[in-house]
């Protein structure tokens, strides 16, 4: 498989250029001052988060490199976490335990300090750098393919962001952005490279707009907290996205699905092909996992009861809780169903 | 016509050709070349002798000038006396993404002054990308009473006062046509301008506004101009305001709605519907800001003739936009946000069978919150069901090689293939390759190729594929993409009707640059930015061909050896001399 090493356009290349690759650097650190709007209000976001992200508490050594959830396989929402959610105990240390190994992996990255290196303003290079990262995960998770496809792209990301092997340019960058700031300006707005994607100001501004509009009115989309016992962190779903409850498993299941591989073997139920649309179902049903979900009243509920429109009108969140725990709630669902009706 | 025919026995040439002549008149070729409007034809016309290249610069009516800087106001004056129409471009194109510093040029003012004294009777002025002030546009409707088409589409320095002058004195006024420009929007009491008197306008886009116009003053002028039949709102203008309007202008082929979200009564709802099933002959629709659900069937029924919808300002989700699909059975452009997703996107190929032009632009570009958004697979789904696609612009987080070539396959008419991958530098998903097989695809099968648009992780084997393959593009826009200058070098090697070429954040330094010498005077312009340019190189490049102007565009503190974004292009009209002190000019 071809590889895109040395894709570094900072002299590795075999071109005949005619200047020194550390000149080019030392300009494109002096372009970061290009006079934009966006240059400035992300210059402040980095700065804003560079403090927040000083002050967050987090386990691991301090003045370690805090990995920014943009860096992470399985999912943006971990610190979105908001600290309401008593009702799940040992959450918040579970996040740390992830933070521990969301380090490990941007240590892979951090190692080899590789980051795309362009000759352009700084705030590109950190904005590619995560681009970079982010690119094949969030295809293989959101066009919704098995894990195996997600995990090869991890591999593949290390790889490719990996690329920059010359320690030339790596310590040339150091007149550049410095690591910190370019892990703290992910979660706040997203650095961005001047001009790209190649959108007009006119449309670039009407669209955010509509889209908060929409937002606002919560016409556009219904995200509840999911969590599986036993896993390491929690996901976050878009309830209007599916239209019945077998949409809705089997994307549950494909989310989860690499906590339930071994329940799956063992239960003689094939890992992964020709899904079944009920198997989440199935699985939880007949073995060790139920589906519940907290309603408005904030009763803990057996998922499938009720019609899916009622259904997502009344879950705030859901929970794949082990079986045994939750022998006591299939009557009390029941009841409140016949209450209801 | 006397003096005229004067000038043309002055510029008679040989006896051989006179003898020609009297055979067949001047009057005749004027007036056979005066038919002929495309303006390449007309080039192409120009060149074949002295005679036809007289006939044709005294038959041409419209001029076509792609780069303001290319030639001087002068120079077309004096080779084209009666022009009546002009459509001018400026600033290159990368200007519409920040890229091009504020006071660059392009200023429209010089060329009006010169209009203003050899075509007083200038009718039509249409702009792209050029810097208009509201002195230029009072000078403008002061200056030609004969006035009639103004169009704006990228430009910016003006404000609202400039239209309010516009809206005064141009009497006869039958567009006004001011899109995705950098207004300064003043208030909307430009409208109420027009005089009570003024009945002609055909032709009214204030889309690009955003404050809130007259709209007392805007329901009368629609109710009297009883010609309009293009007619685009701004998001202040309600459904209540719309259906109002509509009631005055049933006949309208193009419309661009207000905000498409307000809270309906029945009645209101009812009143809507009605109207808009009377406007059966609208061919082209947008705006629709902010639209919401509900009221979309308020539209079914008027969109049986559609060919153009504009639903790239509102957020529909698929569901929304495959019923509404379903009412358009003629679309053949369609422009959407990717809110819609793969799902929308099968409804395009399900129910869109004569699409000629989809464009799929990113609903959130810079945020990663929410997975939205779509992939190769809607751009496959769109293929399968759109075999006459030709025109693509696409916005996705994730494509691959064999997407590309299968869609390829599917519609092998392209001519328009854009195709943006955000991240920058993204290998093909799946394989992890560089994404130079699915451009190679594209310029092997499609033969008519004009405009290329490439992106993702690309080696230099997909500009080798373009300079082999691609034997009619025009166009080519390159980002993040490469690995030395031997890709650069193999663009401006082949593609032989290449006519601009821009290319920004790549490892092409001066060998490349360089070895398009010959190349950069049969083309329109090169931009490059953040590549691996010098100073050096570019004054060789000025130097060797000094027929281009080599423009520098200098960053504060920055290396004085690296040229940070060079503009090359050819002119007959030497150096510019309005370059601001940041622009050198080599």
């Amino acid at each position: 498989m071809s590889t895109p090493l040395e894709h570094d356009y900072i002299g590795l290349t075999e071109t005949s250029s005619m200047e020194r690759s550390s000149e080019k650097i030392s300009s494109s650190s002096s372009s970061s001052s290009i006079p934009s709007i966006e240059d400035k209000t992300s210059k402040t976001a980095n700065d804003t988060c560079l403090n927040l992200k000083e002050t967050e508490l987090r386990l691991g050594l301090p003045g370690s490199q805090s990995p920014e959830r943009k860096l992470s396989l399985f999912g943006k929402d971990l610190e979105t976490n908001d600290n309401k959610s008593n009702g799940f105990a040992g959450s918040s240390p579970l996040k740390n335990l992830v933070s521990g190994a969301k380090r490990g992996f941007s240590d892979a990255i951090d190692g080899s300090n590789g980051k795309w290196v362009f000759a352009m303003n700084c705030k590109s290079e950190v904005e590619l750098a995560k681009g970079a990262v982010l690119a094949s995960p969030r295809g293989g998770l959101d066009s919704k393919t098995n894990s195996q496809q997600a995990k090869t792209s991890v591999s593949v990301m290390k790889e490719v962001v990996g690329v920059p092997q010359s320690p030339k340019p790596v310590q040339d960058k150091n007149n550049l952005v410095p690591p910190v700031n370019e892990h703290a300006s992910a979660p706040a707005s997203k650095a961005q490279v001047v001009g790209w994607p190649p959108i007009r100001s006119f449309r670039k501004n009407n669209m955010a707009s509509n889209l908060t509009k929409n937002s606002d009115e919560g016409a556009g989309c219904l995200y509840v907290k999911v969590s599986m016992d036993g896993a390491p962190y929690l996901r976050k779903v878009d309830l209007k996205t599916y239209n019945n409850y077998m949409e809705f498993s089997s994307a549950l299941e494909k989310m989860f699905s690499c906590f339930t591989i071994g329940q799956c073997n063992s239960n003689g139920l094939p890992a992964r092909d020709g899904l079944s649309e009920s198997r989440l179902m199935d699985l939880l049903h007949g073995s060790e996992y139920v589906l519940t979900y907290e309603d408005k009243d904030g009763d803990w509920m057996l998922v499938g009861d009720v019609p899916w429109e009622m259904f997502t009108d009344s879950c705030r969140r859901l929970r794949i809780m082990k079986g045994s725990e939750a022998i006591g709630l299939a009557p009390r669902a029941m009841e409140k169903c016949k209450n209801q009706n | 016509m006397g003096s005229s025919e004067l000038k043309r026995s002055k510029d008679s040439v040989s006896s051989d050709e006179s003898a020609r002549r009297s055979s067949f008149p001047d009057e005749v070729l004027e007036r056979v070349l005066s038919l002929l409007k495309p303006h390449r034809d007309r080039s192409s016309v120009s060149l074949v002798c002295k005679d036809w290249y007289n006939a044709e610069r005294w038959s041409r009516t419209h001029v076509f000038i792609g780069n303001c800087y290319s030639v001087s106001p002068e120079i077309v004056a004096r080779r084209f006396p009666r022009i009546r129409s002009v459509t001018l471009k400026g600033k290159p194109r990368f200007s519409d993404f920040n890229l091009v510093p504020e006071n660059w040029g392009a200023d429209i003012h010089s060329w009006l002054v010169v209009f203003a004294a050899k075509y007083p009777f200038l009718e039509e002025l249409r702009l792209k990308r050029m810097a208009i002030s509201d002195e230029s546009l009072e000078f403008l409707a002061i200056s030609f009473p004969n006035f009639k088409a103004l169009s704006l589409l990228s430009c910016d320095g003006f404000s609202t006062n400039g239209l309010a002058a516009i809206a005064t004195h141009c009497k006869n006024l039958t567009e006004l046509d001011i899109q995705e420009n950098g207004v300064y929007d003043k208030g909307g009491s430009w409208l109420s301008c027009f005089p009570e008197s003024f009945t002609s306008l055909e032709v009214l886009n204030f889309a690009n506004l955003t404050s809130d116009i007259n709209f007392d003053a805007l329901e009368k002028l629609v109710g009297r101009c009883k010609s309009m039949r293009v007619l685009k709102l701004n998001r202040s203008v309600s459904l209540e305001q719309l259906q109002r309007l509509l009631v005055n202008a049933p006949r309208l082929a193009e419309l661009g709605t207000g905000s498409f979200s307000q809270e309906l009564t029945i009645r209101e709802y009812e009143e809507l519907e009605s109207t808009l099933s009377n406007c059966k002959i609208m061919h082209t629709l947008s705006g629709l800001w902010d639209a919401k659900g509900i009221y979309l069937p308020t539209l079914y029924p008027a969109c049986s003739n559609l060919t153009f919808l504009n639903l790239s300002y509102a957020a529909l989700q698929s569901v929304e936009l495959a019923k509404l699909l379903a009412h358009c059975p003629r679309l053949k452009r369609l422009w959407v946000l990717d809110t819609v997703e793969d799902k929308g996107l099968e409804a395009v190929g399900l129910n869109c069978p004569l699409l000629e032009e989809l464009r799929v632009f990113p609903a959130d570009p810079f945020d990663d919150e929410i997975v939205h958004g779509v992939t190769e697979a809607g751009f496959l789904a769109v293929s399968f069901g759109c075999p006459r696609l030709h025109y693509v612009l696409y916005f996705c987080r994730q494509m691959t090689n064999a997407a590309v070539a299968t869609i390829v396959q599917n519609c092998p008419d392209f001519t328009h293939f854009r195709l943006c991958i955000m991240n920058p530098g993204q290998p093909d998903y799946l394989t992890n390759e560089p994404m130079d097989e699915a451009f190679g695809a594209v310029v092997k099968t499609c033969t008519k190729l004009q405009r290329l648009s490439v992106s993702g992780l690309l080696t230099d084997l997909t500009f080798e594929y373009i300079g082999r393959y691609a034997k009619n593009l025009e166009t080519l826009s390159v980002a993040f993409a490469g690995r030395s200058d031997w890709g650069m070098q193999c663009v401006l090697g082949g593609c032989p009707k290449l006519r601009k070429l821009e290319i920004r954040d790549c490892p092409f330094g001066n060998a490349a640059l360089l070895s398009g010498l010959e190349k950069y005077e049969s083309m329109r312009s090169l931009w490059m930015s953040a590549c691996n340019v010098t100073m050096n190189g570019c004054r060789l490049l000025a130097r060797e061909m000094p027929r281009l102007n080599v423009e520098v565009m200098k960053e504060d503190g920055s290396d004085d050896t690296q040229a940070y974004k060079v503009y090359v292009y050819r002119s007959i009209a030497g150096p510019r001399r309005d370059a601001p002190p940041s622009v050198l000019t080599l």
